[in-house]
């Protein structure tokens, strides 16, 4: 079926393949590794990695050699690499598969990273919930360890890599890179103030380099094959490469598809996909995870890349495509999207801390057929105080789902309300706090 | 200390703590000696330990292997190590009470958490909610009279292109249908595993000639 090269997902396609250490090593696995170590200097992968145009999959989308860039160049003491595996976005399941699957790809492209960045210690971060996966991780490493690949002075060359399973323990916050720094450290997972960033003051004030698994896994094939390979796969010169889209949803087909970034939407969820699942046609997706706004299916010929998900209103974020068919309330859709907000707000910030309690609050009365049609402009005012006004991303992502609905769907709002007006059912109820 | 179930007071009855203990204290006490918690898991505690320059770290690995001892986590394996770590009770009771994914009193000997968030609803979590509600009688936050299950309704579990699914104790059950839970529920049972648990994950699994 595919079209195109697949890259990250093409070991774990073929027939017979465990993800063991000598499965991963008869397909060219550590080749990168050991044509990189002693032979390329260090500031040169990171010009190898900047020049690939490789940026974040983990949502942010930041171009990861940049990032690397950031580290201060004299520091003296331990610098820390951390791969963050906590993938709690709500429509993302691809950082599961990478590891379960072919974990040998993630530990090479870690190791690749602590070189480039001068690190003799890597923490993976994965969500406390994949026990699985941290037990293939753990058990990869021990493989990597005995022959050589991790541990120290890899493969004779004097450069020493460490590499640690870390499991968090259920919070959707601990994938916000300072949240996982601080619940690394043994704390409640609570976002830092930035600045400073992580790359100079990270893991134990430490500098540090945050990546996800996705993008980490990408390192091998970029020194193998050379940036300029990269460079030209996808939608270039801003979103290079390959992507791993999880679809869900009211698809036929659902699950993990790597294409080349810049596909339309249309061509992922009909061609790959599979199409709707009933005869029903699509009335919504969301392109990049809970945090992404929704968009209608006039937005179907949208290019999955950063800029043009972006200019669609929404954004490619972790690459979690959720399609919903005709007959979805998406009042009830934006309501399960906001009580898992709701519920995973860490509650640093008041905006995010009592705005999102507030948001479904209001939600939950017009979805009962309680609502006014001054909750509306509850909403949105709402949606306007914790946007921008937090100290993490979180609080953009959660009024997402309620502005991008009535933005596109405020009839079913209004029918809802109106509904409520005609049964005479309203009762008020403060908003807030009893 | 407040609490944001008392907000909105109602459906987010995923709160695992406050289950009262009653018929479960009977088999999660086992016996183990008068041993103390860090005599028990010295050498694990210790490989632990050395992977982090700070000690503060290990403190989530150490109250998971406190939680794989009990089935939750006691209040002495947390004095225990927050002596172990050279930090205050309260530091400890602060990090613990953050994560969802630990018990501070007893549970089920299966815990079921089953997946609610959007993605799954739109594929029909609510439904499997309602089965297991009517086939083992208890409500979410309740255990069965006999202290063998517990029911959670816990948000997104990465598992979105395989939903419906849940997670029983450490394993992954997706795709699930009404025969598939009677199936896993009836091994567990019986058995105490199941072999419907998912394995490493790979969706859609390869084609293989068929297309």
């Amino acid at each position: 079926m595919p079209k195109h090269e697949l890259i990250l997902l093409k070991n774990m396609m073929q027939p017979g393949y465990t993800g063991s250490l000598t499965d991963y090593e008869k397909t060219g696995g550590y080749q990168a590794l050991r044509n990189t170590l002693g032979k390329i200097a260090p500031a040169d992968v990171t010009t190898i990695v900047r020049k690939s145009g490789l940026r974040g999959r983990g949502g942010a989308g930041f171009p990861t050699g940049v990032k690397w860039g950031f580290l201060p160049k004299d520091y003296q003491g331990p610098r820390y690499l951390c791969c963050n595996a906590d993938e709690s976005e709500p429509g993302t399941f691809k950082d599961r598969q990478l590891m379960e699957r072919d974990p040998h790809q993630v530990l090479e492209g870690i190791v690749l990273a602590c070189y480039a960045i001068g690190s003799e210690t890597a923490y993976i971060y994965i969500r406390g919930e994949m026990v699985l996966g941290s037990k293939i991780l753990e058990q990869a490493i021990g493989e990597a360890r005995v022959a050589g690949y991790i541990g120290k002075n890899i493969l004779g060359t004097g450069i020493n890599v460490d590499v640690w399973v870390h499991r968090g323990a259920g919070a959707y916050i601990c994938g916000e890179e300072t949240a996982l720094l601080e619940s690394l450290e043994g704390k409640r997972g609570l976002p830092r103030i930035k600045p400073p960033f992580p790359a100079t003051h990270g893991l134990y004030n430490k500098p540090t380099v945050v990546n996800n698994v996705e993008t980490l896994a990408n390192l091998p094939h970029i020194i193998t094959r050379g940036p300029e390979w990269f460079a030209a796969i996808g939608s270039p010169p801003k979103s290079t490469g390959t992507r791993v889209f999880c679809v869900s949803g009211h698809v036929k087909r659902p699950g993990n598809y790597e294409v080349p970034m810049g596909m339309t939407v249309r061509e992922l969820v009909y061609e790959y996909a599979g199409g709707m699942r009933s005869d029903k046609p699509m009335k919504a997706f969301i392109p990049g995870g809970a945090s992404a706004p929704f968009l209608t299916p006039a937005h179907l010929d949208v290019k999955l890349d950063f800029e043009h998900v972006a200019a669609a209103g929404s954004m490619l974020g972790s690459g979690g495509v959720t399609v919903m068919e005709e007959g979805t309330s998406m009042v009830w859709a934006a309501l399960r999207l906001m009580e898992f907000f709701y519920h995973e707000s860490c509650g640093k910030c008041s905006p995010c801390r009592e705005g999102s309690s507030w948001l479904v609050q209001t939600m939950r009365r017009i979805s009962a057929k309680r609502g006014r049609m001054e909750d509306l402009e509850t909403l949105l005012d709402l949606c306007k105080n914790i946007a921008g006004r937090t100290v993490c991303a979180f609080g953009d992502a959660e009024v997402a789902p309620i502005q991008s609905t009535l933005k596109h769907w405020r009839q079913e709002y209004v029918d809802l309300i109106n509904e409520a007006e005609t049964a005479n059912l309203i009762r008020p109820e403060p908003v807030g706090r009893p | 200390m407040w609490s944001w179930g008392s907000v909105i007071g109602e459906t987010r009855a995923v709160d695992i703590r406050s289950l009262s203990a009653g018929p479960l204290r009977a088999y999660q006490h086992q016996d183990c000696g008068s041993m103390t918690f860090l005599e028990k898991y010295k050498d694990e505690i210790a490989d632990i330990l050395s992977r982090y320059p700070v000690m503060r770290s290990a403190l989530i690995p150490l109250l998971y292997v406190a939680q794989r001892d009990q089935g939750y986590v006691t209040e002495s394996a947390m004095q225990e190590i927050a002596h172990l770590l050279r930090l205050t009770p309260p530091q400890v009771y602060e990090t613990i009470t953050f994560y969802t994914m630990f018990n501070l009193k007893p549970v089920g000997k299966f815990h079921i958490q089953v997946c609610k968030s959007l993605m799954c609803a739109l594929v029909g979590s609510d439904t499997v909610i309602e089965w297991i509600k009517v086939k083992l009688g208890i409500a979410p936050g309740e255990s069965t009279a006999d202290g063998l299950f517990s029911l959670s309704v816990v948000e997104c579990l990465a598992a979105c292109g395989t939903g419906p699914m849940m997670q029983i104790n450490e394993d992954y059950y997706e795709q699930l249908t009404e025969g598939k839970l009677d199936r896993i529920l009836a091994d567990l049972r019986s058995t105490g595993t199941s072999p419907l648990k998912s394995g490493p994950f790979m969706w859609p699994e390869p084609v293989t000639g068929k297309g």
